[in-house]
């Protein structure tokens, strides 16, 4: 089973192969609150950690989702466009935002695991 | 006004029946207040706009403006705002601009005669929370010795609105049926004098509750009991009043902005426009002969994509204004925005494009509301 990693900036990465899908956590779209829109990048593609990756908003304000390893797009989750309120319903399911073919799987080290990751959600309130 | 996260917030009597529903609380105009409960904004607006919604809008201003009777209250302030003051029938309530010199809006209000008996004399006014302040000074400032502003912190406000309010509301008080649209009167709660105005933000009927700050809670509670009402934050009530065409200070409205600008000319009746006599009235005069530099249209974004307040709008690669409120419209079902420009180009139908992200997003001037207000005849 692949394992899923999680960054500060609340998303999450499950790796098969050399391929990571990318989305937002469960915490980070309760905190967002209703999506009414998200603007995905284009396949092709490449971004480096910490480059806008996609747009989410929300009813009342919109927020960057950040890459957080490099790579390039080789898919999207157009099912987004018209539905944006699926990443509400299956934020770590049908809700996925992209999938990159990794450039330095090393990055990936410097993410945190499930544990990890909620113990710092917790840590910040 | 949004809320500054360093001075000290205030809160209203419903803090802790708010953070109990698990409402997530924000700061805004200097209170902490519930911005969406569980449910989430979308749910709360859909709720509102079939059912009924409860909001707790206690921050706004509550405030006599007392002097020795009407005609001389009424004409003291509409030297101050454009709208007809000394006609209003006791009970009866009207909305207006509080303008400075310059026909700027220092803030936008509701005006009611009072209903009570012995209290002749009385208008009874609603103002922006943010504003408040600015508003008391301004007045007390303004008006004659004789006419004494009192501010009411120690009532609560509570507006439940929606299709279903009046035969929810009638439960407890079966004569607020009898209210026409812009109308309040005293009833009694649990032994206490609350006030009722049919009004509200939201476009749709419904009903504004002045209460005793020691009843907020037992009201709250009575309404909230009944299964058609749902309790609504700060985020469906902008979403609502924007679907509504309905002005926000600090965003559709500042010290800058006339009411004619602001696409308020409605709220000034004829004789106030030919006769004058309130702050900035040759501005005024002037913008309704002439036309102001820029009016505030609805305007249609193309596709899902909210555009933002604060969004270029350009039209035929020229930048020609900017808009003041923008968001998604669950009623409408996608995004709705209001925006300056100028007003050769305010004919719904004329084509925009909205720099969002540096990209040009194609929209429409509609016409206003975006949704059909839905008050009672």
């Amino acid at each position: 089973m692949a394992t899923m990693k999680f960054s500060k900036e609340h998303e999450w990465i499950r790796v098969e192969g050399d391929v990571a899908t990318i989305g937002i956590t469960q915490h980070a779209a309760e905190q967002l609150g209703d999506l009414v829109f998200v603007e995905l990048p284009d396949v092709g593609k490449t971004v480096a950690p910490g480059d806008e990756a996609a747009v989410v908003e929300s009813v009342k304000a919109a927020s960057e989702v950040y890459a957080p390893v490099s790579g390039e797009v080789v898919e999207v989750n157009s099912v987004l466009a018209d539905e944006p309120g699926k990443v509400n319903e299956a934020p770590q399911g049908d809700g996925w935002f992209l999938k990159l073919k990794l450039s330095d799987p090393s990055e990936l080290d410097g993410l945190m695991d499930e544990a990890a990751y909620e113990a710092f959600v917790a840590e910040q309130g | 006004m949004d809320g500054n996260d360093s001075e000290q917030l205030r809160e209203t009597p419903l803090r802790a029946v708010h953070e109990a529903l698990g409402a997530r609380m924000v700061p805004f105009a200097g209170y902490l207040m519930p911005v969406q409960y569980p449910a989430g904004i979308i749910a709360e607006h859909n709720h509102t706009r079939q059912k009924a919604g409860l909001f707790d809008v206690s921050h706004m201003g509550q405030a006599w403006l007392k002097g020795p009777d009407h005609e001389t209250t009424a004409k003291a302030l509409e030297t101050l705002v454009p709208a007809d003051v000394v006609s209003l029938e006791p009970g009866r309530q009207r909305y207006s601009q509080l303008l400075n010199d310059d026909g700027g809006c220092v803030d936008d209000l509701m005006i009611s005669r009072s209903a009570y008996p012995g209290m002749e004399g009385r208008l009874y006014l609603v103002v922006n929370a943010g504003r408040k302040d600015v508003d008391y000074a301004y007045l007390q400032e303004r008006l004659p010795d004789g006419i004494a502003v009192e501010p009411l912190p120690q009532w609560a406000l509570l507006a439940l609105q929606g299709p279903l309010a009046e035969a929810v509301l009638a439960t407890l008080l079966p004569r607020v049926a009898e209210l026409d649209f812009m109308q309040g009167a005293p009833f009694e709660f649990e032994g206490a004098g609350i006030y009722v105005t049919r009004s509200g933000y939201t476009g749709e009927d419904g009903f504004e509750i002045s209460v005793p700050e020691q009843k907020a809670e037992a009201l709250w509670s009575a309404l909230t009991a009944d299964g058609d009402v749902m309790p609504i934050g700060l985020g469906a009530r902008d979403s609502l009043r924007l679907e509504a065409g309905l002005s926000l200070y600090g965003h559709e409205l500042d010290e800058t902005v006339s009411p004619v600008e602001a696409s308020l000319l409605w709220s000034i009746p004829k004789h106030r426009r030919e006769q004058g006599g309130f702050p900035g009235a040759a501005r005024i005069q002037r913008e309704i002969a002439e036309g102001p530099a820029r009016k505030i249209a609805g305007i249609k974004p193309e596709g899902r994509a909210p555009a933002r307040e604060g969004t270029v709008i350009m039209a035929d690669g020229e930048e020609v204004g900017v808009i003041t409120s923008g968001g998604f419209g669950p009623t409408v079902g996608g995004p709705v925005a209001l925006g300056f420009v100028p007003p050769a180009l305010v004919k719904p139908g004329t084509k925009l494009d909205l720099m969002v992200r540096g990209k040009a997003l194609p929209a429409e001037v509609v016409k206003l509301p975006f949704v059909q207000k839905s008050f009672k005849k």
